[in-house]
């Protein structure tokens, strides 16, 4: 009797286990579904011709002297157009060195890249330069404004180098502006304007071409809170009007303001979905 | 991006760097000018000695000989050949050079050139009697004491040239009569030993006072500058038919003198041409250095330029027109101020100076040249910056 008593207990503990076994893999299982939907979804809009970004197996690595640095170590990702994704991890995690390759300032070591169906990952300089500057506008960290041009003259920069003629690059750099509402100021230069200011005109700059991918580096690490703010929700806004976004960041909060994200640890993505999946495991 | 963008764009640079590229500007312009400047003055200083040395007579020959008592020309022989030849030659003297001290009471002038010559030598020089007479036919004959001076002697010794024909000098105590007085030669200065100070006696009379009865030299003078060639062979050839040794006779013309002038002349400004012409490499040395440093400072402007999509061959356009323009706008800056300093010069030292165009034109284009060449070695270095590694340049 008692010995069945033990071996009942036993059952319970048991049975408890699994339960929470189950209830783990309940977890893990929805978060895989996650994924899985993105993927589903991508697919469908892979069939509509609309995957912009695809990666495979990208290596990136640097030789520094006799120590080889996987800097990227077979990161494979696929974004589609309209998404707004943010790519977060510490500093030497290896997102840098993934932005520049998606922005095709780079080239990876091994490894597909496709870029609006065109292969990326092993094109000369100069045809890098004429992705650059008709597929991607950059927005980064220091704005980068030339700071002896003025606002329009920096906003023509792109459409200068696509050989745009000089009065419809007029109008376009002018209509840019005015997306972000600094049209009025279009002869000042850079460093007459506020920090928020010059990095609306460097979004103003990324826009002017209507890239087909808009990549910000750390597009708020010099604002203070109240323009980091403005800055994001002007990335939203763009984001709900058609654009692709694809922003990288270290911190977290501002990860949390995009749709999707991507985290890098150790040249690895060690997490990839959905920003309500990525706010649970915060 | 077309070229015009691209000058466009280089003005722009250049002008919002005003003080690096005047720096810049600076080598050349003191390169150019420095070349223009030297080409021109020795250009203008050497054209007014070729002026001086024409007026002397590119029609005239000297002869100079080498007497030994075996073989020897005579003034008779001389004087033959040249009776001889009369298509040819328009004028002969012997000329025996004394070194002499004019006197007159106190005064005294020992500077004076002086010099026994036959009645043809005013003919000779081109020169016309102010008053009194030439040296005539007779007095060689005779052998008298009469003399024809320069303008500065007779306005020296007598006050006025009027004052001194029928009067005598004293020359190495010998006393002569002064016959007739040349006109002035120089407008400007009147001096010692200048184009007017001179004194002309017979030759007869001078080789008695020089004790030597041989007569080393002649000059001879052609009809025509085109003859000298054939009038110097023709000479030689008399000459050697006397001497049977050409070292012993030597036929000078002026006009190969005025050659050999003018070859010293485009050597010496080829030479100083390209001492100046080394100031425009150091230029050019200055322009790839502050490219150099142009795009180090740029290497950030660089990094985003290439990130918004500009080819390598954009940038390295950009950089090339901007060294060119630079040292273009440089060269003709170096242009005016060399053609100013010229003029400025020219007058101060009183000789006609004028930019030479081929000083201009080869100055300009070597400057732009060597923005060109210096420029190119920046341009590329920045053309082939890595776009990552220059964004992250502060």
């Amino acid at each position: 009797m008692e010995a069945h008593q033990t071996a009942e207990a036993h059952q319970t503990a048991e049975a408890h286990q699994t339960a929470e076994a189950q209830q783990t893999e309940t977890h893990q299982s929805e978060a895989r579904q996650t994924e899985i939907r993105q993927a589903e979804l991508c697919q469908v809009q892979a069939r509509q011709g609309s995957i912009l970004i695809e990666l495979k197996n990208i290596e990136k690595i640097y030789q520094m002297g006799e120590e080889e640095v996987r800097a990227n170590d077979g990161i494979s990702l696929t974004i589609c157009r309209g998404e707004f994704v943010a790519i977060v991890g510490k500093s030497g995690s290896g997102k840098s060195t993934l932005m520049n390759i998606i922005g095709a300032l780079d080239v990876p070591t091994s490894g597909e890249y496709f870029l609006g169906g065109e292969d990326v990952s092993d094109m000369e300089e100069d045809e890098l330069a004429g992705i650059r500057n008709k597929m991607i506008g950059f927005i980064f960290q220091q704005y980068n404004l030339l700071p002896k041009l003025n606002l329009l003259e920096n906003v023509e920069l792109p459409l200068l180098y696509a050989g745009i003629p000089a009065r419809e690059r007029r109008e376009q750099a002018l209509a840019s502006l005015e997306r972000v509402g600094l049209k009025e100021k279009w002869r000042n230069m850079p460093s007459q304007l506020s920090g928020g200011q010059q990095q609306r005109v460097s979004i103003a700059r990324a826009l002017a071409g209507s890239p087909s991918l808009i990549l910000a580096d750390e597009p708020t690490g010099a604002l203070d809170s109240r323009t980091s703010r403005e800055v994001l929700n002007f990335l939203k806004k763009l984001n709900e009007e058609g654009n692709t976004i694809v922003m990288i960041t270290h911190d977290s909060s501002i990860a949390l303001e995009a749709k999707r994200v991507v985290r890098i640890h150790d040249g690895k993505i060690n997490f990839d979905g959905d920003v309500n999946d990525y706010a649970a495991i915060l | 991006m077309t070229m015009l963008q691209s000058f466009k764009l280089a003005l722009k640079s250049i002008w919002s760097n005003k003080m690096r590229s005047f720096l810049t500007m600076l080598g050349i312009i003191i390169g150019v000018a420095s070349v223009i400047i030297l080409v021109s003055l020795v250009n203008g200083y050497m054209s007014s000695v070729v002026e001086n040395f024409a007026s002397m007579g590119v029609n005239q020959m000297t002869v100079r000989l080498t007497n030994l008592s075996s073989r020897a020309a005579s003034v008779e022989e001389m004087y033959d050949f040249y009776g001889e030849h009369p298509e040819l030659f328009a004028q002969m003297t012997p000329s025996v050079s004394v070194s002499a001290t004019l006197k007159r009471g106190n005064d005294s002038l020992t500077a004076t050139s002086v010099g026994g010559y036959s009645e043809e030598y005013l003919g000779l020089k081109g020169y016309e009697l102010e008053i009194g007479r030439n040296i005539q036919y007779a007095d060689l004959l005779s052998r008298n004491k009469v003399c024809v001076i320069g303008y500065y002697v007779a306005a020296e010794l007598f006050g006025s040239p009027e004052k001194a024909v029928g009067q005598t000098i004293k020359v190495n105590g010998y006393a002569f009569q002064v016959a007739g007085v040349v006109q002035r030669q120089d407008e400007d200065d009147l001096e010692e030993g200048g184009s007017d100070d001179f004194l002309w006696i017979p030759y007869t009379v001078a080789t008695k006072m020089s004790r030597s009865a041989d007569i080393n030299s002649y000059i001879f003078a052609t009809k025509s500058v085109d003859d000298t060639d054939a009038c110097k062979a023709l000479l030689e050839e008399f000459l050697y038919e006397i001497y049977k040794d050409d070292d012993l006779y030597r036929v000078m013309a002026n006009s190969e003198m005025l050659d050999s002038l003018n070859e010293q002349i485009a050597m010496m400004s080829a030479m100083l041409g390209g001492i100046a012409g080394i100031s425009l490499l150091v230029a050019g040395v200055g322009v790839m250095n502050i490219m150099l440093v142009s795009v180090t400072e740029r290497t950030r402007e660089i990094g985003i330029r290439k990130s918004l999509g500009a080819k390598r061959s954009t940038i390295m356009q950009q950089f090339v027109i901007e060294a060119a323009v630079t040292s273009s706008i440089g060269g003709i800056l170096g242009i005016l101020l060399g053609a100013g300093v010229t003029g400025i010069a020219g007058s101060l030292i009183g000789i006609q100076a004028t930019p030479t165009p081929i000083a201009v034109i080869i100055s300009f284009s070597v400057s732009v040249g060597i923005g060109l060449l210096f420029g190119y070695m920046p341009a590329n270095r920045a053309a082939k910056l890595n776009p990552i590694d220059a964004l992250r340049s502060e």
